[in-house]
């Protein structure tokens, strides 16, 4: 199965959030990430919401019968610009801490935090490359990570 | 000029008025209190139940024998949390509800507070939306967005949670604006394209069914309906929701189908070539498993709701509008066209001869519920109200009783409830104080709510129940008769039951007790001359017997079980 991803706009208003996962999770379906913020437009917000499902079509209409739920798209892979962020906490020391700075450098993530015996990145892009650096920290040891919020926007809508 | 100051509650009691609310039904508590101050001063006439699940009821009752809203009220917590099954089974048949609810102050929330619930939480899934009111200035706009949006497009329940202290911040009148609903655009007219679509496909159709539901009743498109399937010849089949959409009698009339549905109406579907399903969900109870449903026949679906549309069967063409409009839009369209329908009526009319829904009453033997039913009916000249409760009677009923017109047969169809009927029964005994309202109800769910009787006889609600008493939770000993063995736990009523009649009397109402044929007519007729107080019938019927025709749970509707003796073949 495929990843789908959904653009909700929605009213700014309490319980909206828990509207829309719980009309998700009602109907038996997973929520790979979801991710809420304002838009450009006062008192409207926007979700972005990814899953992994056949029935989206379904989920879609379910969505929409929420009367805070303006509109929804349904992204296009091909044209959608997608985002996700990561802080990633790593151990370092004298041996490795060249090694893990050239890494992250490579792997265009940011430096935002060093100290003695860890130091912490910041990296936004697809979550494939959240994915690899990922992979290339694992072996220094990851102390901590949070990922979230993927964010997608299509192209030319 | 200075505003007049008035509290939330008194806004509340405002805006009812403002939206033409006559009756109220609810059961009062700490948190609500300041509302029911105002109230008392009020033209709405407000109807103390015994239990907000049967004030829910009632609510509901009302709404669906009148088409209009129903309005409930309870208290915080557990007054609240009483209304989630009538909030249920309102969202599941698309009954118009408004509940309002009292809420612990807007600084305790959050805190446990003393009967604190998180009633918005808690009824998020078994309504259409829901409110917290954070400013009593609020008050006049979400109550007309509530019943806005509980009345318009596919119907259903509402809950406004108003805490304590709103109910009494001090606030001036706030005309409601011109509603702003962003997210909320019911599409009521039908697209023309899928219309013309439908109407082709009905013209070259050799067997096609009108398979209608709720939404024929919701959308009060009865008469709409009848046009289409007369001038064309289109037979029907009502679901249980959509029972006196068409009338039972009527020759293009092939009544309910499904799980214990009749023979022809079920076979009419498996032989159709083409389904025209307007307000209908292609419910289980209907479909049994949906794989083997109308396997020859294409799908026009029309619904007012999208999400209905695909969800359980694919629809050839998929119309999105309210009924009456896509009634009439397919009349037009089909006008001038004359279907070629006979030889597939003349089939459903021998089919009908063939395999008639039947019971057998012997002289002395014990009542059987459909026998009782048809006497009841020859009795009654008027178009009584018919309100059930879930059971074999439930099912019963539907086979056996005529229904003729609209919003004249009330159940708890798609969340079954039981306990339903003796307060629905109330509701619409309120809304027409001198129609015949009958609750046929069975013995299991009249002990669920049996206390409202004491608010109908307090209320002066002449209702007529009928308690069919076999003893049983009749349905779930049918069930472990075929699925398990003959085991019957847990399904027996008879080591403790109530003294019918007396409870009755107890409760303000006149008892009466029929246990054998000679005594039905004279009983019914003692019955339906009493119209200043409620009545209750103790009707002993038998206790050890089925429904049929049945097509168990994910069975095929091409094996209908007849009777006992098909039983075997399982
Ligand atoms: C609130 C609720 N609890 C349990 C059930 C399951 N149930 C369905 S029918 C039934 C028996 C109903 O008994 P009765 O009212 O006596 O009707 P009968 O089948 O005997 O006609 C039960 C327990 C239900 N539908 N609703
Ligand atoms: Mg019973």
């Amino acid at each position: 199965m495929s990843e789908r991803i959904l653009s909700v706009l929605v009213e700014d208003k309490p319980g909206v959030l828990a509207r829309v996962s719980s009309t998700i999770s009602r109907r038996g379906f997973n929520i790979n990430s979801l991710s809420v913020g304002p838009t450009h437009i006062e008192g409207r917000s926007k979700m972005t919401i990814v899953t992994e499902l056949d029935a989206v079509e379904q989920v879609k209409k379910q969505l929409n019968k929420l009367v805070n739920v303006i509109k929804i798209v349904e992204l296009d892979p091909e044209m959608t610009i997608e985002t996700e962020v990561l802080l990633l906490k790593v151990s370092i020391n004298k041996d490795t801490q060249t090694s893990v700075i050239e890494k992250a450098n490579l792997s265009s993530a940011k430096s935002v935090d060093v100290g003695q015996d860890y130091a912490i990145f910041e990296m936004t892009g697809s979550s494939k490359e959240l994915n690899k650096f990922e992979k290339l920290m694992k072996p220094f040891g990851i102390i901590e990570m949070v990922r979230g919020g993927r964010i997608a926007i299509q192209s030319n809508l | 000029m200075t505003k007049e100051l008035i509290t939330g509650a008194e806004l509340i009691v405002r805006s009812l008025e403002h939206l033409n609310v006559s009756t109220v039904f609810g059961v009062p508590g700490g948190a609500i209190l300041p509302a029911y101050d105002p109230l008392y001063d009020s033209p709405i006439r407000h109807i103390l139940a015994r239990h907000e699940q049967g004030a829910g009821h009632m609510a509901e009752g009302y709404a669906q024998a009148t088409g209009e809203l129903g309005v409930v009220i309870a208290t915080s917590g557990p007054g609240a949390t009483n209304l989630i099954t009538p909030l249920a089974n309102a969202l599941m048949d698309s009954t118009p509800l408004l509940a309002i609810t009292g809420q612990v102050a807007s600084t305790a929330i959050g805190n446990d507070a003393f009967q604190e619930a998180y009633t918005v939480g808690l009824s998020m899934a078994a309504t259409k939306h829901n409110y917290l009111i954070t400013d009593a200035s609020e008050i006049p706009q979400v109550l007309k967005e509530a019943k806005y949006i509980a009345t318009s497009g596919r119907p259903g329940p509402v809950l406004v949670d108003v805490p304590k202290d709103i109910l009494n911040q001090k606030t001036g009148w706030v005309e409601p604006k011109d509603l702003d609903l962003p997210g909320y655009k019911p599409t009521l007219e039908p697209n023309p394209k899928m219309i013309q679509q439908a109407a082709n496909l009905i013209k070259s159709s050799k067997k096609p069914i009108l398979y209608v539901g709720g939404g024929i009743i919701h959308s009060n498109s009865h008469k709409e309906l009848y046009d289409l399937a007369t001038t064309y010849n289109i037979p029907v089949v009502t679901t249980l929701m959509g029972r006196g959409a068409f009338p039972d009698g009527h020759e293009l009339c092939l009544e309910m189908p499904g799980m214990h549905g009749n023979y022809t109406a079920t076979t009419s579907i498996q032989d159709s070539d083409l389904l025209i399903a307007i307000g209908v969900r292609f419910d289980d109870r209907v479909t049994a498993n949906p794989d083997f449903f109308a396997q020859n026949a294409k799908v026009i679906h029309a619904d007012i709701d999208p999400a209905e549309i695909g969800k359980v069967r694919e629809a050839q063409v998929p119309i999105v509008g309210d009924a009456k409009n896509v009634l009439i839009g397919l009349t037009e369209a089909l006008k001038g066209s004359e279907l070629d329908t006979a030889s597939w009526i003349n089939d459903l009319r021998e089919m009908k001869k063939n395999f008639p829904l039947n019971y057998d009453q012997k002289d002395d033997g014990p009542l059987k519920v459909p026998y009782v039913l048809e006497q009841l009916q020859n009795l009654t000249e008027e178009e009584a109200v018919v309100v059930s409760g879930v059971g074999q009677h439930q099912m019963w009923i539907s086979q056996h009783w005529n229904f003729t017109e609209p919003n004249t047969w009330l159940n708890s169809g798609g969340l079954g409830t039981m306990g339903y009927s003796l307060p629905a029964a109330i509701g619409a005994q309120t809304a027409f104080p001198d129609k015949l309202v009958l609750a046929l109800d069975g013995d299991g769910c009249f002990q669920m709510t049996c206390q409202e009787l004491i608010t109908a006889s307090t209320e002066n609600i002449p209702i007529k129940v009928v308690v069919f008493n076999n003893g049983n939770h009749g349905m779930v000993r049918q069930w472990q008769k075929i699925f398990y063995n003959s085991k019957f736990s847990a399904s027996e009523l008879t080591h403790h039951t109530p003294d019918y009649v007396k409870l009755a009397e107890s409760m303000g109402a006149v008892g009466l007790r029929m246990t054998k044929k000679d005594d039905v007519k004279k009983i019914f007729t003692e019955m339906l001359n009493i119209n200043d107080k409620p009545v209750l019938i103790d009707c002993v019927v038998d206790p050890d017997d089925m429904v049929f025709p049945m097509v168990p749970a994910g069975g095929s509707n091409d094996q209908i079980i007849m009777n006992k003796e098909d039983l075997k073949q399982l």
